[in-house]
């Protein structure tokens, strides 16, 4: 029996194929799914924030930062046995949840930001990113399965796609 | 109060945090009342610390479709404010104020969204005067945005906000009743620098 494991909002989670892994209702948040494709190692990481170096008084939760959350993941992963070299990702989310009329706050371009990070990121440990479904304005939640690599997006008023 | 986290805030001045609570959720009430005219009664609200992943469970879930109400708030505190209601209390106020101009089950008309983004000023505002009164300090709203969708990605805009200082958000959970019991949530995200100058503006000691 396959499992699908949850991961929460600042979390990540890994898991061997046939298991797969999940995170509901992503907002501004970005998901970022990586697998090895040989081993069938994959994880998905819930990150909040672009970068962990702007925070003042030294927030500690890995998993919240694109910058520390995807470097997280890829060591978890690695101690079950995938190879760096191999890895490949997939992300969503990202989305602009509310229009200001008019107003680009910097409330709005979080979402952006954290797309920006986990791509400067993903490419500065060379793990290329095979698809992604990223920006507009709704929420998504995904499921992962390290087994095929597919990553299952769903979104209220909308067909389930699979990227 | 340089590196004051929000948990410290929290803990020691929890009871006035619920107040400002309580009173800003019955404002927010009666505001709604009025604009209902009917009778609004509300239970005491619920003030609540809470970690990002359970926030969404207590709001039935992550997938929990919602409406949210979002806006800025400017003036002597910096933040943004959101005001949310479960999707099925949403069409229930939308219906109550378009006078049944909506019908059961239908989808969210281009109406019933500004009838609903009307309510959600009129709730956050009468929320927001109240703790302007309460602090003297002068607070204003900027116009909000509306989105209706998953609990998790509306939460997502306010828990960002608190991500910067801390893993936690804090949460007034306020039930109303007319006919129907509606649970209502209100998400006040003041900069910490502004929980210093509501608490001084209260008179209360800020180490």
């Amino acid at each position: 029996m396959s499992e699908i494991i949850k991961v929460g909002m600042a979390d990540l989670k890994t898991c061997v194929s046939p298991n797969g892994v999940t995170t509901l209702g992503l907002g501004s948040c970005v998901g970022i799914a990586i697998r090895d494709p040989v081993t069938k190692i994959g994880g998905l990481a819930h990150v909040m924030l672009p970068d962990s170096t702007a925070i003042r008084n030294g927030n500690l939760t890995v998993a919240k930062f694109a910058d520390t959350g995807i470097v997280e993941l890829v060591l978890q992963m690695e101690k079950l046995g995938a190879k760096r070299s191999r890895m490949v990702a997939k992300i969503a989310g990202g989305a602009t949840m509310f229009s200001f009329e008019g107003k680009s706050t910097a409330m709005g371009q979080v979402g952006q930001r954290n797309v920006e990070a986990t791509k400067a990121k993903l490419k500065e440990l060379r793990i290329p990113i095979l698809a992604e479904d990223t920006g507009a304005n709704y929420g998504r939640t995904v499921i992962f399965y390290p087994e095929t690599g597919e990553f299952h997006i769903r979104a209220v008023g909308k067909s389930e796609s699979v990227i | 109060m340089g590196e004051m986290t929000l948990e410290q805030v929290t803990e020691n001045y929890y009871d006035v945090l619920k107040e400002l609570g309580n009173i800003g959720a019955g404002n927010a009430m009666t505001a709604l009342a009025q604009m209902l005219q009917c009778k609004v009664d509300m239970k005491v609200p619920q003030v609540r610390l809470l970690d990002f992943a359970s926030v969404g469970e207590m709001m039935g879930g992550e997938e929990q479709i919602m409406l949210g109400v979002f806006l800025g708030v400017e003036g002597d505190i910096t933040g943004s404010m959101m005001f949310m209601v479960e999707e099925e209390s949403a069409r229930h106020l939308i219906r109550k104020i378009t006078m049944g101009m909506l019908p059961e089950g239908s989808e969210f008309e281009e109406m019933g969204l500004s009838a609903m983004k009307e309510v959600g000023n009129i709730i956050t505002g009468a929320y927001l005067n109240s703790l302007s009164m309460m602090t003297n300090l002068k607070i204003f709203p900027t116009p909000p945005a509306l989105t209706i969708d998953m609990a998790g990605a509306i939460l997502s805009v306010p828990a960002i906000q608190f991500g910067i200082f801390g893993d936690k958000i804090l949460l007034i959970q306020s039930q109303f009743y007319d006919d129907v019991e509606l649970d209502g949530y209100f998400i006040l995200i003041p900069d910490l620098e502004s929980y210093a100058r509501i608490l001084t503006a209260l008179g209360l000691p800020v180490v």
